[in-house]
């Protein structure tokens, strides 16, 4: 593992209180997109938001960047409100959006958190691209590089801020599943040398299995427009997991069937196991 | 000249912008793409093609001029030998003529090529990155783009006078228009992605304009550069031929006149040469601002 010389800054809570979300709807009206989203997010803890495509994942994700504004409820880092682009946080987002025109090393750096001098700008940029495992890349320009080498330069970029908290929509969604594999690895591995709280968005339910502390279920409910936290799971099981673990694979099948996709596997102990679970939470 | 006459030469030359316009903006594309450079690099030692390869076709021009001299039935008076335009040329550049018509012409494009790129610019940032700007100037410039480039001639002899800063005026407003339309078009379609980007990492308006906005349009910058350098020897001669005693459109304007055709093709020479030569230099400063963003 590397061991990084610069002191990182501490991970900070997140709190999401009664939060909401509208656009303009094409027919002139309004759309609720979420509503009433509550969430305590402990200092470097690890969670995921799951949930069908356009439920407001990413939407959730820019407002506790600051780079959007919630209509209700309040969001803060902290205890303090969430401001306009908030640099307390670093998002890194579904297209590694790197600039053309700049080298991999010239993109990182421009994570850096203004004002950082020269000197000790250049030896983090070259400590996090070593972390990144890109330190034979960092000369090259984007379109030299893999999608996966991409995603990588874009999280560096992001650690580059040095955030408390790290923010990922779909960070691997556009990469093949091996590569998908290895860059999971690689984010448990920068967590543990940069402990930043990390909210990561992900429509794969293994992703958010492998990674998460917790695991927060986003949908809507009932009657009511907009999408608001279903469900919130623990998953407490000590990292790195086994990607093979029972009782991995209990959460898997319970979180698939709350997304709505059966599991088609005749009745065996998971379904079993899923059903005395769910029939102690009824009772309890 | 009479007025038809002048409707008369701007047809065509009107016709010979909007190509160039299309034709540049191409290639300022290419040539900062990936392609180019990469084919470039796979053909490796050849470095001499390129240039022997340009020169192939001028050389079968000039080999074909010269046999259709030599050995055709045309007499000179219409159609000269290439000696015959090398001894006109002689014959202007010792009495310095050549020099002067030459150094005048340049120095008015320069200065106008100058001055309406700066006025591009700064016109095209404001329409480009700001609504309220866009909103206000967008009709009133589209309606100045409208009026066929002559038709500012008259006002300006009028007002300005027939001496360098009429000459100088209009080439500015050749100039000003496609760096104006190339980079406030360009400038509105910055991938958004990219824009926010720069957003979400904390940067000013400021500073995203000279981080993200700036670099992401370089390659339109430097097309609309280019046509503005062609609207420009095309402005200079349309003024010059109309009202100067001096430059390389008076030069035309007056060998047509006492019929000759020699100095009429030493002329036409000269200004595809000055041309190529300065549109080289556009290429130059592309070089340099990719390099100084890149
Ligand atoms: N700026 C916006 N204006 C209007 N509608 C938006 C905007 N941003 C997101 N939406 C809508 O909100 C919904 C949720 O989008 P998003 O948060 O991107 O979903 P997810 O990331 O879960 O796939 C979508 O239906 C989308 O069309
Ligand atoms: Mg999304």
């Amino acid at each position: 593992m590397t061991v990084l010389d610069t002191p990182t800054a501490a991970a900070l809570p997140v709190r999401i209180a009664g939060v909401g979300r509208r656009f303009p709807a094409p027919d002139g009206g309004e759309r609720v997109v979420l509503r009433d989203v509550d969430l305590d997010i402990r200092a470097g803890e690890i969670v995921a938001l799951l949930g069908p495509s356009g439920c407001g994942k990413s939407t959730l994700l820019r407002l506790v960047s600051g780079l959007d504004r919630a209509d209700a409820g309040q969001l803060t880092i902290a205890g303090t409100p969430v401001a306009v682009v908030d640099q307390r946080s670093a998002v890194a987002f579904q297209e590694p959006r790197l600039l053309p025109w700049r080298t991999i090393e010239r993109n990182v750096e421009l994570g850096l958190p203004r004002g950082t001098a020269r000197a000790a700008g250049r030896a983090r940029v070259a400590e996090l691209l070593r972390l990144v495992q890109l330190d034979h890349a960092s000369t090259l320009r984007p379109r030299q590089i893999s999608g996966g080498m991409a995603q990588r330069a874009s999280l560096a970029r992001a650690l580059a801020r040095n955030p408390g908290v790290l923010l990922l929509d779909e960070p691997f969604g556009a990469l093949d599943a091996l590569t998908r594999l290895t860059m999971q690895d690689l984010l448990l591995e920068i967590h543990a040398a940069e402990p930043a709280t990390i909210v990561l968005v992900t429509h794969d339910v293994d992703e958010a299995l492998q990674l998460a502390d917790r695991i927060v279920l986003l949908g809507s409910e009932g009657d009511a427009p907009g999408a608001t936290i279903r469900r919130v799971l623990e998953v407490g099981k000590k990292r790195p997991r086994d990607r093979g673990d029972a009782q991995l694979a209990v959460l898997r099948a319970e979180l698939l069937s709350l997304l709505g996709v059966e599991s088609h596997h005749p009745e065996n102990y998971i379904t079993q196991a899923i059903k005395a679970q769910r029939a102690k939470r009824a009772g309890s | 000249m009479s007025a038809a006459k002048t409707t008369g030469t701007a047809a065509p030359t009107e016709g010979v912008a909007s190509s160039a316009y299309q034709q540049a903006s191409v290639y300022g594309y290419s040539a900062a793409g990936p392609g180019l450079v990469d084919r470039r690099r796979a053909r490796g030692e050849r470095r001499w093609w390129p240039i022997v390869g340009g020169a192939l076709i001028p050389l079968a021009v000039l080999l074909a001029w010269w046999a259709t001299t030599e050995f055709g039935d045309i007499p000179s008076y219409r159609l000269p030998s290439p000696a015959d335009v090398v001894h006109a040329a002689g014959e202007l550049g010792s009495t310095g003529q050549l020099w002067r018509d030459v150094a005048i012409s340049t120095q008015r494009v320069l200065q106008g090529f100058a001055f309406g790129s700066i006025i591009g610019i700064v016109i095209g940032s404001l329409i480009g990155l700001s609504r309220t700007a866009s909103i206000l100037l967008s009709p009133t410039i589209g309606a100045l783009r409208a009026v066929p480039s002559l038709a500012w001639v008259p006002l300006l002899v009028l007002y300005v006078g027939i001496f360098e800063p009429s000459k100088v005026i209009l080439i500015t407003i050749g100039a000003a228009f496609p760096v104006l339309t190339t980079l406030s078009i360009a400038l509105r379609h910055v991938d958004p992605h990219l824009v926010e980007l720069g957003r979400a990492y904390g940067l000013g308006r400021l500073s995203l304009l000279t981080t993200v906005q700036l670099p992401a349009v370089i390659p339109a910058l430097v097309s609309g550069l280019r046509l503005a350098l062609a609207q420009s020897w095309l402005f200079l001669v349309a003024a010059e031929l109309l009202a100067s005693s001096m430059g390389l459109g008076f030069l035309l304007m007056d060998s047509g006149n006492n019929g000759r055709v020699d100095r009429i093709f030493l002329a036409i020479i000269v200004l595809a040469v000055l041309g190529k030569t300065t549109d080289a230099l556009i290429g130059l400063l592309e070089r340099w601002l990719l390099r100084r963003w890149g």
